[in-house]
Order: C-alpha cells, then structure tokens, then sequence
C-alpha cells in the first residue's frame, strides 16, 4: 500500500513539475545571440556525433574568448536528439522557444521535417554540407543554406575523381561503379546526380542499401564480390563504415577503389580497422583533418588551455570536429554579416540572419584573418546560390591518419544548376511557393 | 463524501446502460474534454503544441487501436509501427493520387487500407497464439519498412524516400497554427474514444473479450473465433492507421518510414502495458507516460543540477533519462502490474469511502 502512495505521488509531482519546467522555458535570454546546437551524444553515431558537437561548441567559446561578434555574447544550448526525427523536431521547438536564430538540423530527416516549418517560424536552417540538394536554389528555398557543398557536389566531384584516376570521363564507359549507402534520405541523396552522370557517360550504376544502423553487410559484400565493380562509392554514418571497410577487407575488395562521402571519411570510421583502412579514400567538403592550423591553434590557446574545452584535448583537429567548428564558423559569420547591415553589436533575428547567411562573403584574406589558412577556400553566396562554395578535396587514410589531398576539385556547374533549378521548381510547384524574381532579391 | 452514487436512481434500461453510470464520472470526463476544447487553445504555448500535446494525443489514439487487440483480445502484437506506416502512406497516396480529395476522407481511407492489411496479418491468428503470434505480426513490420523504402510507387518516386504533405485544410478551414493542429487532433481522439467504448461494451467487446479470456469455452458457447479476432485485428488497425495518418500529416509534415520503425511498434505495445490493458483510460495514460515523462527527464535533470550547482553533460542526462525511464517502467510494473489506470480505479474506489474507510 506504501508502495503505491508513493508511486501515485511520484506521477502527481512529475505532472506538476513537467508544467513548471515548460513554463519558464519560454524565457527569453537578453542581448546575446543564442545558437541552438542539436546533437547526438548517445545512441548509434555517437561515436562520430561527439566530435561534431565538440568543435560547434568550442568554435562558440573561441568567438566569446576573441570578444564576441561586434561585442555580442554568444550563448548555446545543447539538445540531445540522437538522430531520432521525432526528438530532433521536439529540440527545434523546444530551443525555438529560447531565441534561436539560426538552426543546424544536423540530420537530414530533421531536415526535410523542418523545411516547412523554418519559413513559418522565420529561422534560417543552415545544413553544411548535407541536408536536401536542391536546397542550393535560394529562390525557392529562402531559408535553408545548404553552405559549403551538398551530396550531389559530392557524388559529382567522386566520379570527376574516378574519372581521372582513370585517365578521363570517357574512360568511365562500361565501367561499374557501386553505391554502398544507407538507407535514408542521407544515403538516397546522391542517386539523382550518379544516374544523371551513369546517362552521360555510360557506366553502371549498381546500388546496395544498408539498413540502419549498418552492422549486417555480409549480403551486400557478397553482391560485390559477385559483380566485381570497378569503384564503391561508400555512403555511410557512423558504424556502417567501419563495418564497410572490414567487410572489403574480408572480401577482397581494394580499398583504393573505395570512396566515401565526408560523413565517412574521419578518423571513428577508420581507427578501429587501422591498417585495414590504408588507402581508403574520402571526399572532403573543403578541410580535411587540419591539426596544424591557426585556428586550432587558437582553440588550443584560447580555450582549451583554460579548462573551457567541451571534449578531450587530443580530438582538436580531427576531421568531425572541424566539420563542426567550421559548421559554427559559418553560422557565426552569418551574423556578423547580419550585424553590418542592420546594426554592430546588436543582437539579431532570425530575418536578418537569413539576410547575413544570404550575402555572406569570405574571401581568402579573410579566411586567412580568423585563421583558415589552407583548411577552407571562398565562400559567397548569393540569392541564387545558397551554398557558397563547392570545393572539394579528397583524403586518403595511410593508416594511422587522414591525409589531404593537393587537388581542389569543384562540382561541374552547368550539370549541377540544371538538376537543382528542376527540382527546386518541382518543389515549387508542390508547395505553390511562388519563386523569388532576382528583384526582391535584392530587398 | 463527493464521489458517491446515493440518489441517483435509474428508472430507465437506457439510464442504466449510459457509459458513466455515475454522475460524478459523467461531469468529470465533460469537463475535461470542455477544458481540453475550450482552455488549453487559450493557455498553451507552441512548444506545447507541438512538442507534447499533439504527439500525445496521436500516441494515444495508436495505443488505443493496440488496446483493442493486445488488450481486449488478447492478440500480442509487434506490428502496430506498420500499421501506422500503411495508414501514413496510404493516406499520402490517396491525397495526391485523386483530384479534389478531402482531408478526412483521405485519413479515414488511410486507415481503412490499414484495416485491410491487418486482417492480412492477423489471419495467422487462427492458428498461433501468444508469443508465437507476437514473431507473426513482427513480420508485418518488416515488409512494411522494406516495401516503403523500397517500392518507389508508394513514395511518389521521391529521390530520397521521403514524403511531405502540406496546406491542410478541411471544409475551407485551414489547419496551420499550433492550436488548430491541436484541436484536429483532438477531435478525431475524442470521437474515435467514445467509438472504442461503445465498441467494448457491444456484442462485439464481448466476443473479443470472451476470447481473450479463454477461447475454448467462447467457441463453446458460439463465439465464431475467426470472426472475433480478425474483426479485432481490422478495427485495431483501423484506428492505428488513423493515428499514423495523422502523425505523418499532422505531427511531421515530412515523413520517411524510419519514422514508423519497430522502435514505434515497442512504444506502443508498452504504452498499453505500462497504460493499463484492456482500458480505455490505461491508453492515454501509458502514451503519456511513454511521450512526456522523457522529455520532461531531459529538461528537468539539468534544471536540478543547476539548482545544486553542478553542470550536467548532454550525454550524462541523456544517459539518465534513459535509466531513470527504464527504472520506473519497471517500478510501476511491480507496484501495479495492471497499469496506471489501475491506481486512477483504486482511487476511486477509496474516494467512495472516504472520509468513514470503515
């Protein structure tokens, strides 16, 4: 009997305290700007969605430690989602509720579940590096910023490497090229464009899905061995590479014709099979594991000296959390572009974001300044292009670490403007969204 | 001394058959159904909205539909998350496929296909039984998951799998806001409660539940089992795929079958376990438990650690959200193995008696 008086009074106060927490939650927070970080600590891909966070949260605390933007405190909050979408669009609105004005799903299923909330709550969605391809056309898409290359940059720039490794894209013909990716809206981005490019120059495309979280691959291995394509394009997260790479391994199958998009090419991925891995190829949106650069020095400095660092010390300068120190720079710059317009040391809304992201230009020299040297090239972007940039590198693994390559590649943009203009338009038409004219992009 | 039934003759066969006999039962649930229409539009915020109440309400309405089977028929099953899926994709198809189709008869068509493909899966019903009949229907959520990712018909030949639906509106009322979603929702889990009800206290509540009981003794006494469990089995998912319609539509907007995982067909299965089977009530009560309580972990325990002055890693609360969820499932399983909706039964048992308990 004590037993259930004590679980009735349990349930009663966890009601009565859950409408506590939601109340003060709506509070909102004065004269900093705040970013919301979405992320996924536990789960499946925590292994890769640790560092990720680590660099988005340490980049903020670098800015706060150079004197803010303008003068303009950041401040954060960390949402754990796990890459579950019904989590994700709950941490949306849960920070939503705090300021945010600047959002990275981080997901591309929380992606596609967002877009059509983003205009309504008027909150640009910056997803670098992934998210939906067709994105890119601003026009259509006020208010998502797929900055610094997409997946369909990335499968282009993969066969404009095959090609070459070959000799030339009329060399593709009659080869077979294999897309090992999960099956998700992440894995199934890159199809459209490899079937485009399969049309143009006469390869065969052979596609192998592997269901999440990706730890049985022995059937799709044996597909392979079957089929024996010339070139696996590897499109994985988190244990599905490392089980990828071990099962060529098992197989046979050479990890120099592997290639694997930038969500498979660091270091979690890799480190478990080691050697195993030596020769693997990945494609990196622009950085690559960048240990030595200014701004990580910086970080180290600045921010991990003082005891501020968000994760171990030894992790600064890895491939993942680059991606989400840079993932962090570019939402920053948005604001400080923002912040030109509309007012310095002003706190800014999510409309004027969206302005800053829209017109943001960071050329070499000042890449070079905030310590970007040799780890990105240009961004600009434009009402139009709402990516900035679609340079990309590739990097080999020789065993113990992640080596750039010297050549920058950049997606072929006629191909490319003519499958995002189609489906954008598509979109368009769908949603009746009536696309904006190169006037009111100038507003 | 308030909750008592003294005086309140019935004088008629129809005063005695009413859902709540007692009058106390009847202003309560009016009331809270009147406060549910009229107070929580004006006193709720968005994040509200859309982040607790609208997936509860939709939870609900899919723990209701498992309740009928698991937990008036007792059929076990693992395939509720499919039969969201069917009702999602069904509903999706129906709504772009055919010119000038309405909001709700898309929905109710939904779930109606979702009906079809549960008399499919539950025909193995007639012949397996128990845990067995649990790895049964697991198998209709593995073709599920496969034919929505795989067949491309159903996804409209989305490059990436996955759909989205938007602009709804019914009879020129446009549902966008917070609130109207809301109110939506809210409509059909009311109307499809007082359905599920009626239904349990009809011949045909009686037959499920005479089955549950022992199946022997009700094919004895001319309960046709065939009958019984596969009408069990077409109105469960009738009202799951109803739910899975609106979760796709109302709730996410855009939708991939990840979303209707098997992860989605445990969920509800506890919910009805944790809830209370074979009540109406046990199903809001265990979807509350199952969709609030976490969130609420996952906002309250940093708030404590700040009020102790310590600093909570997102990874750490996570962590504990998932302990301390799973510890008290299996508190409450303990303490009251037939559901939360049990105490509530309690309590108004003792309320009877209350203040002379002897």
């Amino acid at each position: 009997m004590k037993f259930r008086a004590l679980a009735l009074a349990a349930a009663v106060s966890a009601v009565g305290l859950t409408s506590a927490t939601v109340s003060t939650a709506a509070f909102a927070q004065a004269k900093e700007q705040f970013f919301p970080v979405l992320v996924y600590r536990t789960g499946a891909y925590a292994a890769n969605g640790n560092p990720w966070a680590n660099g988005y949260v340490d980049y903020l605390k670098l800015v706060n430690a150079r004197g803010g933007v303008n003068g303009v405190k950041l401040s954060f909050e960390e949402c754990e989602f796990g890459y579950a979408t019904d989590r994700g669009v709950e941490c949306y609105e849960r920070l939503k509720g705090k300021g945010a004005t600047v959002f990275q799903p981080l997901s591309t299923g929380v992606t596609f579940a967002l877009t059509d909330k983003a205009p309504v709550d008027k909150i640009p969605l910056v997803t670098a590096g992934y998210g939906r391809s067709e994105s890119q056309d601003g026009s259509v898409f006020n208010w998502n910023f797929p900055l610094l290359g997409t997946y369909w940059v990335g499968a282009d720039v993969a066969i404009q490497h095959i090609a070459k490794q070959a000799g030339g894209l009329d060399k593709l013909k009659g080869k077979k090229i294999a897309l090992v990716y999960h099956d998700s809206p992440f894995g199934k981005e890159p199809i459209p464009l490899l079937q485009e490019r399969a049309k143009l120059h006469g390869f065969e495309l052979m596609l192998l899905p592997v269901a999440h979280p990706g730890v049985e691959q022995k059937a799709t291995w044996l597909q392979i061995r079957q089929a024996r394509p010339d070139n696996v394009l590897l499109w994985g997260w988190g244990v599905m590479n490392s089980t990828a790479l071990k099962e060529a391994q098992a197989t046979g199958f050479a990890r120099e014709k592997m290639l694997g998009i930038w969500w498979a090419g660091a270091e979690p991925d890799v480190k478990d099979v080691g050697a195993g891995a030596k020769g693997y190829a990945a494609l990196t949106l622009q950085h690559s594991a960048e240990p030595n650069s200014k701004v990580v020095k910086d970080m180290l400095e600045m921010v991990h000296a003082k005891g501020q660092g968000t994760g171990p010390k030894d992790e600064v300068g890895s491939v993942l959390y680059m991606r989400g120190l840079i993932s962090s720079m570019v939402a920053v710059e948005g604001v400080r572009k923002a912040q030109e317009r509309y007012g310095k040391g002003k706190v800014m809304t999510g409309e004027q974001v969206r302005w800053g992201l829209e017109n943001m230009n960071l050329d070499q020299k000042t890449l070079d300044g905030m310590g970007f040297a040799g780890v990105m090239r240009p961004v600009q972007t434009s009402c139009l292009d709402h990516m900035g940039s679609s340079w990309v590198r590739i990097q080999t693994w020789d065993g113990t670490k992640w080596v750039p390559g010297t050549d920058w590649y950049q997606a072929d943009e006629k191909l490319l403007r003519g499958m995002v203009l189609n489906a954008s338009r598509k979109y368009a038409e769908e949603k009746k969204i009536t696309p904006r004219t190169p006037e009111q992009c100038k507003q | 001394m308030l909750y008592r039934e003294n005086g309140q003759f019935k004088t008629t066969y129809a005063a005695d058959q009413q859902i709540f006999t007692i009058a106390q039962d009847k202003w309560f649930v009016l009331g809270i159904v009147a406060f549910a229409f009229l107070a929580v539009p004006m006193l709720a915020d968005e994040y509200m909205f859309r982040a607790i109440l609208i997936p509860f309400l939709i939870l609900s309405l899919a723990a209701l539909g498992v309740n009928l089977l698991v937990g008036y028929c007792g059929q076990i099953t693992l395939g509720a998350g499919a039969f969201m899926a069917v009702g999602a994709y069904a509903a999706y198809n129906f709504l772009i496929r055919i010119d000038g189709m309405p909001l709700i008869g898309a929905l109710l068509l939904g779930g109606l296909t979702s009906a079809g493909m549960g008399i499919l899966f539950g025909i193995p019903s007639l012949r397996v039984r128990g845990l067995y009949l649990a790895v049964a229907t697991l198998a209709a959520q593995f073709f599920c998951d496969w034919a929505f990712l795989r067949i491309k018909w159903f996804t409209n030949d989305s490059s990436s799998g996955s759909v989205s639906v938007s602009d709804l509106s019914v009879f020129g009322w446009v549902i966008d806001s917070p609130a109207e979603k809301y109110l939506f929702c809210l409509g059909f889990i009311v109307v499809f409660a007082v359905i599920a009800k009626n239904m349990t206290r009809a011949t045909i509540g009686r037959q499920w539940m005479a089955i549950r009981d022992m199946d022997v003794a009700a094919e004895v006494i001319g309960i046709r089992p065939m009958y019984a469990k596969l009408s069990a089995f077409a109105v469960s998912s009738f009202f799951v795929g109803v739910a899975g319609a609106l979760w796709g539509f109302v709730h996410l907007g855009s939708w991939e079958p990840a979303a209707f995982s098997v992860d989605r067909s445990f969920q509800l299965l506890f919910m009805v376990i944790i809830g209370g089977l074979g009540s109406i009530l046990g199903s809001f009560v265990g979807a509350a438990f199952i969709v609030i309580l976490p969130i609420f972990l996952n906002q309250f325990l940093p708030a404590l650690g700040g009020l102790l002055g310590l600093h909570i890693s997102t990874a750490a609360v996570s962590h504990a959200e998932l302990i301390i969820f799973g510890s008290l499932i299996v508190f409450f399983l303990i303490v009251e193995p037939h559901g939360l909706a049990r105490l509530w039964a309690i309590a108004k048992e003792k309320l009877r008696l209350w203040p002379f308990p002897h």
